[in-house]
């Protein structure tokens, strides 16, 4: 659509100088309102049910969105506000939570997978009037709010993106919500505690706390509302004419709106989340005991075992720390030039046979399974072995660096069949126990110290390398801090001579859960680390749209989907960043030299400076920290700040026209270049989009590098695999 | 007449005998038991290797900065005459008596004892009067000289010390980031400052454009271009001077290594320069990782099941060798004609060309078809062809695809093209996995042919190394042929700006195993001095040196911080509300102090929380030196604004000495351990260890 031609008016400057492009009549912003929407939902729904299968990380988040259904407990490293709405979404549209998601490519076969889908993509056509709404409220001129629109509807990225179950479209949509209030709470600065202020300031709380909620990604919106607010505070301390009360006033509102509010819905997502998945599931191993307990088919809920610990007896011992493992043992060696070559032991996250240890006195080997012998406990002080259940091989520890903390022990599995030498003995001690107390599964707090060395076993928390199976380290530490580190308590028990008794675990309080589910997130984030030898996509290629993602489909029969941004737009954007930069550097020295400007230009410039440097920010705070990450990356990580470079363009390039045209009056003239420039580039976009839309509608046949197909002459980089 | 004459005399001298003075006590400090002990102490172990190996011009690659640093060290060995030849093999061993350990010491306690003149003269510059200081030189001088310009500049623009002090600048910044990559830190930060100079002076509407335009050419010249060409010429320096081969040869591409003296360019010279049908080559990959290696093929086959239940083509196996072998070698077949020879003309390939590799010594085809790779399952498996008389037909059509060409039409070179082998049948490109096969496969490199070729990755890149033209027909000849070492001459000279762009990348993309070191420790532990790092032991006593900050010093830097901060965030705030504390002048001169002393701290602190590599004590000893700047600035604030009278301020003056005292007393308590004399007991040492984290050496008895 034609960008609309405007009525001049006089500016306040007086008479004499030439009319300026103001906002345009009052009928049609609603109308642009519309049409920009309904391009946007047109777009996004448009072969919504196609492909029928699992695509992509479907096989993720609808399986989450099942477990929330099925109520089953799971881990993942993303808060759960997204899978709760996904959830949410296939409960309310009838899905029943059956499907398993096993992999991309699953026939969905009779299950009803639009609810989730259709709510994804509601979502995702939601950014295109949000952004299309801030841009109108930063640069007050309609076609530049309209180019970022079409920008936006018709960039594959976005459409591909938006019309799957993803993460990605809830957390862009809160993302949106939030610049888009904070820019209409901006606006009505004039009127502080009126209501439309109150509303966009709490509004704007409310959507961090949906940002952060979906991913942690959402940090850096709530980083750059925090900027806008602390150069608000700045600038309202600087008013004279506003008395110390009033500033504090202020300063309470946004404490209110932007950070009790946030944490608020922010906790009480994690409650609900709680709540709702009270049955034992995959996620189970990755959090404390105590937490354990409280899953409905857990082993440990509602537990029936033997209270104290005798010889004999078959355990597993769970690390204290937030997030440890169970100690762990394998076959498997050492590698050469790592310690001793002896058996590994590590602390490994998930239950599983090879977590399971037999309890042994340090001098006798009998058969303690033997029914006929006495029952004897262990106590608190006593002399232990550790025997590991499958491999026969006991708990050692010797003077040889630990693989990667190397202030501290190796510790090993030694010896042949239970037998071993004298540096696998333990002295076995409950934290606040005196000698000869009996010690009890679940509650007591014990540490095992090396009697040979002194040292005590601890799980470093850090990641071994490949060798290890990217298990968590455990060494011998000879410094005796007590640390969560060094205790690890029982949580298995097995033991056929002793009676089995109903045990009540401490319950922990909803605060040491929240804590605790975090500490797992995070350690589950960082240990996302690349393979050795993997390719994977480097922050750069982002921009210049280097490298999309297969979505569905590798050969030529299959329905194939290709996240990839529409190379003309993504590349407008780019080089629309490098003119912005050129006309800030050029307004700013201009207006430091105090070169004289109409009225026209000093408000455009303003709104280059200001509108364009809030949208400048946002995009550097969600884009360069990408580069100082460890784990792995991908290219969607990118489009949340390619929503910001795509209002950047509208605006720039609004500007820009405008410049150029208050140097080409008369007026006329001046308008024909404006209107001509924009309809190009809107038709330039309308083009390419029709060129690349099967990148996201499907494309069946050829391949690319096939002449015959139809995408053949579109393989502009050779780094593009569709 | 006099009187005039005598007045700039009197001024200068004053501040010489403060200057003198202090430099002297930085010299006596540093210098004090230089040669002691004849031993070698903790890192020396890693840099006097490369002193060594300057002597003898090896070349070397070096990742934990740029080469000007070794070079200024070498300089001190050359200066003493130091001959390379000792085994620098461990922490404790003795010098040979051909070791000149003064000299070679003497550089870096020199300029860490002209850091103490360097760090007054700074603060002179930012008005202030009191002194004390110890840490790392070139950070600091850089710091000045700018300081020096920027003062300067209000007066004289445009004059010979104008410029003296604007080229010291750039001079000093690329020093400082020749040295280590720190420096570039403390540069960026100069950058911004000057930056921030020079948007003030846009707002001066006194200065006209034309000379706006030349100051800001000035500063481009001074603090962009010469930094630059300054560290090329480093490189420059350093590639000159290393000119034979070495043990890192490995890590650089054949091309770099044959423009080595010895080494592969003793193989390399005068091999035929154009590949052609019949040509005998050996592949090597590109990457180099994990290690440097060849493709490679032998007689024994893929077993027929794998231990996972898999099944194999049962072909002979295709790998990636890291040893020199004449299995190595293959030669470039035309599939149009049978002969092994190259003809007279020879007839070069050329990109897009499709060949067949003939292995030389079992004279099979090199093949890829769709069976699972061992290890890389996604992957197709690369073998040399068997007819085994099953539906498996041969498949060894390969299209060369010369990556770095210049046309399409470009002859495939020896050394420089580096090449894709694309699989006519199935477009998969032949690509070193990266893992090692089990047993069967000697733990030799796994080599796939990767269908989904992403890009253009090292891994799928091969290069020419070992060439000649074939000319045996029979494979008995052929064999013998084989064995024989390459003969022939030509040199490829590498321009020095592609030898720079490897090395830079070499260096920059090298990574040592990430491993811990037993005296490691975090960015956190550095600001309490949690850490220390024992440099030496001596082998019977207890003597021992040791790296550890002065306690009472590090204490005071991090309250300065704080101090400087809390006062700075409240001054702030005031002033927004139009109430003035303290008159402007010292306002501004409050906020450049900080600028320059916390700034530097920030920018030589913050990014070692970011760095992923095993971080030492000794890292933070440049962020160091500027907060101990710090401490200073706020003591004469405090005593010029806050001690308003005359009790407060002659108490103040009290807690100054001390303070003063107690850093002496610190000193004098730790200089056992910093100068490893005299040896201390036990219990002295135990008395030492202030903190637990200290380790301090304790021998058992």
């Amino acid at each position: 659509m034609p960008p609309r031609q405007r009525e001049p008016r006089r500016g306040p400057g007086g008479p004499g100088r030439p009319g300026r492009p103001t906002a345009p009549p009052v009928a049609a912003r609603p109308a642009a309102l519309a049409l920009v929407t309904l391009l946007s939902f047109a777009s996004r729904f448009h072969r919504l049910p196609e492909p029928p299968h699992v695509c992509w990380d479907e096989t993720h988040f609808g399986k989450m969105g099942s477990y929330y259904i099925n109520r089953t407990f799971f881990f993942d490293v993303h808060p759960p506000l997204g899978k709760m709405l996904i959830g949410l979404a296939g409960y309310l549209s009838g899905y029943d939570g059956t499907f398993p998601f096993q992999k991309p490519g699953d026939r969905y076969e009779q299950h009803n997978y639009m609810g989730m889908r259709g709510f994804c993509a509601f979502l995702g056509s939601c950014l295109v009037p949000f952004a299309y709404l801030t841009v109108l409220e930063l640069s007050k001129s309609l076609p530049a709010a309209l180019l970022t629109a079409f920008i936006l509807i018709f960039d594959t990225g976005c459409i591909t993106l938006s019309q799957y179950i993803l993460l990605d479209p809830i957390l862009m949509f809160f993302l949106m919500g939030a610049v888009l209030s904070m820019v209409k709470c901006n606006s009505c600065a004039d009127r502080p505690f009126s209501a439309s202020w109150w509303f966009w300031l709490s509004l704007t709380g409310v959507n961090l706390a949906g940002a952060m909620g979906v991913k942690f990604v959402g940090l850096f919106v709530v980083l750059l509302v925090g900027l806008n607010t602390i150069y608000d505070l700045w600038d309202l301390l600087g008013n004279l004419s506003l008395s110390l009360v009033m500033f504090g006033k202020h300063l309470l509102a946004r404490v209110l709106c932007l950070i009790v509010l946030p944490l608020a819905l922010y906790t009480a997502m994690f409650a609900v989340h709680f709540a709702v998945l009270n049955k034992s599931g995959p996620g189970d191993g990755f959090f404390s005991s105590a937490f354990q307990s409280q899953l409905i088919g857990n082993n440990l809920h509602n537990v029936s075992i033997p209270e104290h610990l005798a010889y004999g007896s078959v355990i597993t011992m769970k690390n204290l720390r937030m997030a440890g493992g169970y100690l762990h043992s394998h076959w498997h060696l050492y590698p050469e030039g790592i310690g001793a070559r002896q058996q590994q032991v590590t602390a490994y996250l998930h239950k599983d046979l090879n977590n399971l240890w037999i309890i042994k006195k340090h001098d006798s080997d009998t058969d303690l399974s033997d029914p006929l012998s006495p029952v004897e406990f262990v106590r608190h002080g006593d002399i232990i072995r550790l025997e590991h259940k499958e491999t026969s091989r006991n708990l050692h520890s010797h003077q040889h660096e630990a693989p990667l903390t190397r202030k501290h022990f190796q510790v090993t599995g030694y010896g042949i069949n239970g037998t071993g030498d004298s540096n696998d003995f333990w002295r076995i001690e409950v934290v606040g126990r005196k000698t000869g107390k009996l010690i009890k599964v679940l509650r007591s707090q014990i540490r095992l110290i090396h009697v040979a060395t002194g040292c005590i076993l601890g799980s470093s928390g850090k990641t071994l390398p490949k060798w290890g199976w990217e298990q968590v380290e455990v060494t011998c530490t000879p410094y005796l801090k007590e640390t969560p580190n060094s205790l690890w308590n029982f949580e298995d028990h097995i033991n056929p001579k002793l009676p089995n008794i109903s045990l009540d675990v401490l319950k922990p309080s909803f605060a040491e859960i929240l804590l605790e589910s975090h500490m797992v997130m995070i350690r589950g984030n960082s240990g996302l680390k690349p393979k050795d030898n993997e390719v994977t996509s480097k922050p750069w290629h982002w921009p210049i749209n280097y490298q999309g993602l297969r979505f569905s489909g590798v050969n030529e029969t299959d329905y194939r989907v290709y996240l990839l941004g529409n190379p003309v737009i993504w590349w407008l954007n780019l080089v629309t960043m490098g003119l912005y930069f050129l006309i800030t550097v050029c307004t700013a020295v201009a207006l430091k030299r105090g070169v004289q400007l109409t009225y026209e230009l000093k408000e455009l410039s303003g709104v280059v400076l200001r509108g364009g440097g809030q949208i400048t920010l946002g995009w550097l705070l969600h884009y360069l920290p990408f580069f100082m990450m460890g784990r792995v990356l991908y290219f969607h990580h990118y489009f949340p700040a390619m929503l910001f470079s795509s209002m950047l363009t509208g605006i720039t390039w609004d500007s820009l026209l405008k410049f150029c045209a208050g140097f080409l009056s008369p007026s006329t003239t001046a308008r024909k270049v404006y209107g001509g420039v924009f309809l190009a580039l809107v038709l330039l976009i309308l083009y390419s989009f029709y060129l690349f839309h099967p990148l996201s509608y499907g494309m069946i046949g050829p391949m690319a590098s096939d002449p015959s197909s139809p995408m053949a002459g579109l393989r502009w980089m050779d780094s593009w695999e569709f | 007449m006099l009187g005039f004459l005598k007045e700039p005399v009197v001024v200068t001298a004053e501040i010489n005998v403060n200057l003198v003075a202090l430099t002297v006590m930085g010299l006596i400090t540093r210098l004090w038991g230089l040669c002691y002990p004849r031993a070698v102490v903790f890192d020396e172990v890693y840099y006097g290797q490369f002193v060594s190996l300057y002597m003898k011009r090896i070349f070397f690659v070096d990742d934990s900065g740029p080469p000007f640093g070794h070079m200024l060290l070498a300089l001190g060995g050359y200066l003493g005459g130091f001959d390379g030849n000792f085994l620098w093999n461990r922490i404790g061993a003795e010098y040979t008596m051909n070791v000149p350990v003064w000299s070679l010491r003497l550089l870096p306690a020199l300029a860490g004892a002209l850091c103490v003149p360097l760090a007054y003269q700074i603060l002179v510059e930012l008005h202030f009067s009191h002194c004390a200081a110890l840490g790392a030189a070139l950070l600091i001088l850089l710091v000045l000289s700018y300081l020096k310009f920027y003062n300067l500049q209000r007066h004289r623009s445009f004059s010979g010390r104008w410029w003296f002090w604007l080229m010291l600048t750039g001079v000093a910044c690329s020093c400082a980031v020749g040295v280590k990559y720190m420096g570039l830190f403390t540069y960026m930060l100069l950058l911004a400052i000057a930056g921030l100079h020079f948007w003030h002076m846009i707002g001066d509407q006194t200065l006209s454009n034309v000379s706006l335009l030349c100051h800001f050419l000035a500063r481009g010249l001074a603090l962009l271009l010469i930094p630059v060409v300054m560290y090329l010429s480093f490189f420059y320096v350093h590639l000159a001077l290393l000119y034979c081969s070495g043990p890192h040869d490995q890590i650089m591409t054949s091309a770099f290594q044959a423009s080595l003296e010895g080494g592969l360019a003793r193989i390399t010279q005068g091999q035929p320069l154009e590949v052609a049908y019949g040509s005998q080559i050996t592949l090597r990959n590109v990457l180099g990782k994990p290690m440097q290696c060849w493709l490679h093929s032998h007689t024994n086959t893929y077993p027929i099941r794998y231990e996972n239940g898999r099944g194999s083509s049962h072909q002979q196996q295709v790998t990636c060798y890291p040893f020199k072998d004449v299995n190595n070698w293959w030669i470039v077949k035309d599939p149009g004609m049978q002969q092994l020879v190259v003809s007279n003309p020879p007839r070069p390939v050329r990109h897009g060309h499709i060949v067949q590799l003939v292995h030389g010594i079992t004279t099979r085809y090199l093949n890829t078809h769709d069976v699972a790779a061992p290890l890389s399952p996604h992957s197709q498996e690369v073998s040399c062809y068997i007819d085994y008389n099953i539906s498996m037909p041969a498949q060894n059509l390969w299209r060369v695809e010369i990556v770095n060409r210049e046309s399409d039409t470009d002859v495939w070179k020896t050394i420089l093209s580096e090449v894709r082998f694309v699989h006519v049948n199935t477009s998969a490109v032949l690509k070193l996995s990266g893992a090692s096969l089990p047993e069967w496969g000697y733990r030799q490199l796994e080599v796939v042919g990767e269908k989904l070729s992403k890009g253009y990755h090292q891994s799928m890149l091969w290069n020419v190394e070992e060439h000649r033209y074939g000319k045996s027909q029979e494979q008995k000849e052929r064999e013998v042929e084989l064995h024989s070492p390459t003969q022939m001459d030509i040199s490829k000279n590498l321009s020095f700006m592609a030898k720079f762009t490897e090395l830079q990348w070499k260096i920059l993309t090298l990574k040592n195993e990430d491993t811990e070191h037993k005296y490691s420790s975090s960015a956190l532990d550095w600001i309490t001095m949690d850490t220390n790092i024992a440099y030496w032991l001596h082998p019977t006593s207890g003597a021992q040196i040791h790296l550890l900050g002065n306690v009472v010093t590090w204490a005071s830097a991090n309250a300065a911080a704080l101090v400087y901060t809390c006062l700075s965030l409240w001054y702030l705030i005031r002033r927004r509300r139009r109430i003035y504390d303290i008159p402007e002048d010292s306002w501004q001169l409050w906020v450049s102090a900080g600028g320059v002393c916390g700034g530097g701290w920030v920018v030589n602190y913050l990014p070692f929380f970011l760095m992923e590599k095993t971080l030492f004590l000794y890292h933070y000893l440049p962020a160091l030196t500027f907060q101990i700047l710090l401490i200073p600035v706020v003591l004469q604030h405090l005593g010029d604004h806050l001690c308003r009278s005359v009790l407060l301020k002659s108490m103040f003056s009290a807690l100054i000495v001390a303070w003063f005292s107690s850093v002496y007393f610190v000193y004098c308590t730790f200089s056992p351990v910093t100068y490893g004399q005299p040896a201390l007991s036990m219990t002295e040492l135990k008395d030492l260890r202030w903190k637990d984290s200290w380790n301090i050496l304790i021998r058992k008895q």
